[in-house]
């Protein structure tokens, strides 16, 4: 498995299916884990930066997490690897953009990750398409298990699993999923709704997570409380009271829309479908735009002749680091949106 | 007449007028910005929370910003800069500062009753399943499942004696 291969499709989790795919688009899952007797890493020296990343490097290939295994080892990786990661959500922008030793082991289909050296000594995690947390949730234990077996984890009696930062002390688990509310932020009610997740203790972040803003139509979900709760009961408050709201607020907001307004839901949906498929030049935020409408189009039925899959798959590989990798140049803006306008014609057809 | 915020162009509810120097300066600010200036307290937040901000801030500024983990060798006033710990001794070296501060992120949480390493040894483990399920317990109590509540008793009295 090579970098490379990476490119010309999404990954397992983007698929397009999976439990309420109509308004999830994706499932994830972390761990924040880190060794005992070692310092975090902000406090380590240069030295201990590198064994550390050698070391954790070993024991996580070593741990067999999956039958295939792919490493990459970020401080080397060229920038637009490192940015393709990122686009993939299998790094963090921070972790991309640090510069002590670090790496990330990825297995096949990408359905799950550890990174070394992030915030933490081990981000390990698991990714599914929908809603999809309890399988996630078995996944990302047995991989935890797996490492135990070879690592001493830091752990205190009262804190359990100790972090760099405290807001992830505890379980050191982080659910999120990845939703998408077009009809909620076209009825204007999507503020309601983020402040219900506020009182109940979510977080709401954009789309590649800590430090991106929540803008266009996709929002991540995760919890804030990592502590005096179990790994099961985070997980199951998440999916039986939280995740659910926002589920039915989306197919709510949608079903009024398509009774009062049907015409301008098939007017924008057509409207952005035509344009993807006669645009010659677009950038990245206006890809993302209409695609979500198209998205909400082909949820609603309105669009018959395009499936969730392509589209799930056109909002990853329209991003910047993906167009540059396919086409095997690092191209301008400008270029860029040329080639991004005649990729997504190829891909959907020009109507 | 109505003002809009200062700051934000929200409604605002605070108006204040200052004289600075002979200066009459006047401020109209919303509830939240009017709270980030600290001209006012959020009237929604429970006072133990305001009481405990006002510990911190005035324990961080004077003996506990001092204090340093002989580990790693940060120090409070380090961490509260950055956020970051820089060891797994932190937790007991800033301890007292550092457990109001865990609680009030961990909605009042500030014990583990989660996965534990097999490593981390038995009587780790068995501490463990007697904070989970007196919190069980304390659950089953709140919701009026009295039976669940006594089947969870006397699974604690097991595990504290075995």
């Amino acid at each position: 498995m090579k970098l490379a291969d990476l490119t010309h499709s999404a990954g397992e989790w983007l698929r397009g299916v999976g439990p309420m795919h109509d308004v999830v688009i994706s499932s994830r899952i972390r761990l924040a884990r880190n060794l005992a007797g070692v310092p975090f890493l902000s406090q380590c020296s240069e030295d201990q930066q590198r064994d550390l990343a050698g070391r954790l490097r070993e024991e996580v290939l070593a741990a067999k997490i999956a039958r295939e295994v792919l490493y990459v080892d970020i401080g080397a990786a060229r920038e637009l690897d490192r940015q393709l990661l990122v686009e993939r959500h299998l790094i963090s922008r921070q972790h991309a953009g640090a510069s002590h030793p670090r790496g990330v082991a990825v297995s096949s289909h990408e359905t799950s990750a550890i990174m070394i050296n992030e915030e933490d000594h081990l981000r390990i995690q698991v990714l599914r398409s929908g809603l999809d947390l309890r399988e996630a949730v078995d996944e990302i234990t047995r991989m935890d298990d797996l490492l135990e077996c070879r690592l001493d984890y830091a752990f205190h009696s009262r804190y359990g699993y100790l972090t760099a930062c405290p807001t992830n002390v505890g379980t050191g688990l982080r659910v999120s999923v990845m939703l998408h509310l077009p009809a909620l932020k076209m009825t204007g009610e999507i503020e309601k709704a983020f402040r219900a997740a506020h009182d109940m203790r979510l977080a709401i972040r954009g789309l590649f997570g800590e430090g991106t803003e929540a803008s266009g139509d996709f929002f991540q979900v995760s919890n804030q409380t990592t502590l005096g709760k179990t790994e099961e009961q985070i997980v199951e408050e998440f999916l039986g009271e939280m995740v659910p709201h926002f589920i039915e607020y989306e197919r709510r907001a949608r079903a009024s829309l398509m009774k009062r307004r049907p015409v301008a839901v098939d007017d924008k949906a057509h409207r952005s479908l035509a344009l993807l498929r006669s645009a010659h030049l677009i950038s990245s935020d206006e890809t993302m735009y209409l695609l979500s409408l198209v998205r909400l189009g082909v949820n609603v039925q309105r669009i018959d002749d395009v499936d969730l899959k392509t589209i799930n798959e056109l909002f990853l590989l329209t991003q910047p680091a993906h167009l540059q990798r396919m086409l095997q140049n690092e191209l301008s803006p400008e270029a860029r949106a040329e080639a991004r306008a005649t990729y997504i014609r190829q891909r959907l057809g020009s109507g | 007449m109505k003002r809009d915020c200062d700051k934000c162009g929200k409604p605002a509810t605070v108006h204040l007028t200052e004289i600075a120097d002979g200066q009459k300066i006047e401020k109209h600010l919303c509830e939240d910005c009017a709270a980030s200036e600290g001209i006012t307290v959020k009237a929604n937040l429970p006072i133990s929370q305001l009481l405990e901000d006002f510990i911190l801030q005035t324990a961080s500024r004077e003996e506990m910003a001092d204090l340093e983990c002989d580990v790693c060798g940060l120090t409070f006033a380090q961490f509260r800069e950055r956020g970051i710990l820089g060891c797994p001794n932190d937790y007991d070296a800033f301890e007292p500062v550092l457990r109001p501060m865990i609680e009030r992120a961990q909605e009042g949480a500030g014990e583990h009753i989660g996965k534990v390493p097999r490593r981390a040894g038995t009587s780790q483990k068995r501490q463990n399943a007697i904070l989970r399920l007196r919190a069980q317990l304390k659950a089953a109590i709140a919701s009026e499942h009295y039976e669940k509540a006594a089947e969870l008793r006397d699974r604690i009295q097991e595990v504290e004696a075995s």
